[in-house]
């Protein structure tokens, strides 16, 4: 509790930091930062909602309940079933390897791991149609043996893990170089086996990190656009994903339509961001991540 | 359990960190791997332990070739130097961990898992802490649990690395004397590692020195305080003076001056002159000693440290001894000792 009369016996003079700047440029740099984020940010997101209920609740469900629609988000939720558990486990895999290990390659495949990120999608996309492809390494062989990936779900599935590939491990690998292997020794001298150690005692340490990881990994399977665009084919019904979809429903001038799926992943990244905020707060020192991403 | 290391190397990426070393400890007792950082003492424990394998040589538990099981196969009780204590389970769950993943033949039932969990907590005084978290107890609690969670395995030997490292001095000298009761209780075969002389001296009843990953000298603390068995030895533990002198038929000397030391044994030629700074008696300038000037005076504690230059050397050789602090000697008085203590290396 604070005594009133100790607080008034304080000199009346306020705290000024060396790196403070003055008043005004205070406000001036917090004014633009906040319109900066309301114009680009904010604002585009309430005209996706906006857009959709432009025309009342009704048109807005009648889009969401189409065949085509359904089958969309189905498929989002078939690709993003898949590709999240992999990465996850090829996520802590690769972790595992790079912040318990030496070996000699480590530093390329840290950098390696992060080469989604700096790859445009599209290239992505196009690097399994030049694989899968009719005219493709693999195409011919795949075809003659009845096997389809290009415009299938398996290669929206490929691509999709492609694109969201680093999330778990660029979260996971800081955290348990930092964590180090002092729990893991520790639980094998008292005869712990590999899968023991791994379950109970690396697993708990980094539950947290790898949520947070799957989080991330999740909001992109389920919106990424332009790898899943070059494999997809965008027949409805069958090889469109949600943010396909929503293309097609805008070309076609049914802005209602594509609004209303928009709004549903504008309504997932809102989700994912609370969830996040929510993490970062929660378990911040257990999420190395928190401080890059 | 006797452990035998026989002719053991170990090189990480070409560097060697342990040159073919071989060490024999005995059934039941407390022995401390000492040296500076570098020496290879916690290579040495990590080796026996089986953390690591080694690049040449054999480690025997007992009469069994342990070299080529795995750590858990080892059964050896490691506690680590940061605990490595689980954060996300309590007191009871981290020592009853490694009952709880034994294989179900032959793991306890948990009501016998928790009974010695208790047990082992009222043997290391921690006993109504058995539901808190690591998180909620302090470093000296920490170690104990941490000693504790590797005892309940029952293991053939007890390897500690650094187990008072990151403690405060109080705390270090309290689970000092805990250790060695723990240690006279159960009767464990304790290997721990330690770069704290003291500690070693203290706690152990042998000490092995340790330096550039070779063993310098075994032996009981008087045996490595009284008769070091390399000059490495003769400075790492307890202070030690040094002066390089010459032997000429059997007689020590510096420069053209008789010292007085006869060393009949040793064969004339270029030697150095180890002594302990307490192990000296002054004697009259006239007889044959060490004689010098004083160029510097320091009251440490009951003693005075004297600092000389030495007759007979460059002003840059300084030597120093310890004397009452009672002495009356100041800056640029002249002094003359012999060592009652000492020993020539090459």
């Amino acid at each position: 509790m604070a005594d009133p009369a100790l607080h008034a016996a304080q000199p009346d003079v306020p705290y000024i930091s060396a790196t403070t700047e003055s008043r005004l440029w205070r406000a001036v740099l917090m004014a633009v930062a906040f319109v900066f984020l309301g114009v680009f940010l904010v604002l585009p997101l309430v005209l996706v909602f906006m857009e959709a209920f432009r025309k009342g609740v009704e048109p807005f469900f009648a889009t969401l309940v189409e065949h085509d629609t359904i089958k969309a988000i189905q498929l989002t939720l078939t690709v993003a079933a898949i590709a999240v558990p992999l990465n996850c486990i090829f996520g802590v895999a690769a972790s595992w390897a790079i912040a318990k290990y030496e070996f000699k390659g480590k530093a390329f495949l840290t950098t390696l791991i992060d080469l989604p990120f700096s790859v445009s999608p599209v290239i992505s996309g196009l690097v399994y149609v030049l694989l899968f492809g009719s005219q493709g390494w693999l195409g011919p062989w795949l075809k003659s043996h009845g096997i389809e990936i290009l415009f299938a779900v398996p290669g929206i599935v490929l691509a999709t893990i492609f694109v969201t590939f680093p999330f778990v491990a660029r979260e996971l690998i800081p955290l348990m170089q930092e964590q180090g292997t002092g729990d893991e020794e520790a639980a094998i001298s008292l005869g712990a086996s590999g899968w023991q150690t791994f379950w109970h005692v690396t697993l708990p340490n980094i539950k947290w990190g790898l949520l947070y990881g799957v989080l991330l990994c999740n909001a992109r399977a389920f919106g990424e656009f332009g790898a899943v665009s070059v494999v997809s084919g965008h027949i409805r019904g069958q090889t469109n994903t949600m943010p396909l979809h929503v293309e097609i429903l805008y070309n076609e001038y049914n802005a209602v339509g594509a609004f209303a799926v928009a709004s549903l992943l504008a309504g997932l990244a809102l989700v994912t961001l609370v969830l996040k905020t929510l993490l970062e707060m929660r378990y911040g020192g257990e999420i190395a991540g928190a401080r890059r991403h | 359990m006797e452990v035998r290391v026989q002719n053991v190397r170990k090189e990480f990426d070409r560097f060697p960190a342990l040159h073919d070393v071989s060490l024999d400890i005995r059934s039941g007792e407390l022995i401390a791997l000492l040296g500076p950082s570098g020496s290879g003492k916690t290579t040495l424990l990590r080796l026996i332990a089986g953390l690591e394998q080694p690049t040449s040589g054999r480690i025997f538990f007992g009469d069994e070739d342990a070299s080529s099981k795995t750590v858990q196969d080892r059964n050896v009780g490691f506690v680590f130097q940061h605990y490595a204590l689980f954060r996300h389970m309590t007191v009871a769950e981290n020592i009853g961990f490694g009952l709880k993943v034994r294989p179900s033949e032959t793991r306890p039932p948990k009501d016998e898992i928790r009974r010695r969990a208790h047990e082992l907590l009222e043997l290391v005084q921690l006993k109504g802490l058995e539901n808190r978290y690591p998180s909620q107890l302090s470093g000296g609690q920490r170690q104990r649990v941490a000693l504790a969670r590797a005892m309940a395995i029952e293991p053939k030997v007890l390897l500690l690395d650094e187990p008072f490292g990151a403690l405060d001095a109080q705390v270090r000298r309290e689970l000092r004397k805990w250790l060695r009761e723990i240690h006279d209780a159960t009767g464990h075969t304790t290997v721990f590692v330690t770069h704290d002389q003291e500690e070693a001296l203290e706690l152990a009843d042998r000490v092995v020195v340790m330096c550039q990953g070779n063993i310098e000298q075994v032996g009981s603390s008087d045996t490595v305080y009284d008769q070091p068995a390399s000059p490495f030895v003769y400075g790492f533990i307890g202070e030690s003076s040094t002066i390089p002198v010459a032997v000429r038929s059997g007689e020590v000397g510096i420069g053209n001056w008789a010292t007085g030391l006869s060393a009949s044994n040793e064969a004339d030629g270029e030697r150095r002159l180890f002594f302990r700074p307490h192990d000296v008696e002054l004697i009259d300038a006239k007889a044959n000693g060490i004689s010098g000037t004083v160029v510097a005076t320091r009251r440490v504690a009951g003693a005075k440290h004297i600092e000389l230059t030495v007759d007979g050397l460059p002003a840059a050789t300084r030597v120093e001894i310890e004397l009452p602090a009672a002495h009356p000697a100041r800056i640029s008085d002249r002094i003359a000792f012999r060592p009652s203590q000492w020993k020539l290396f090459a």
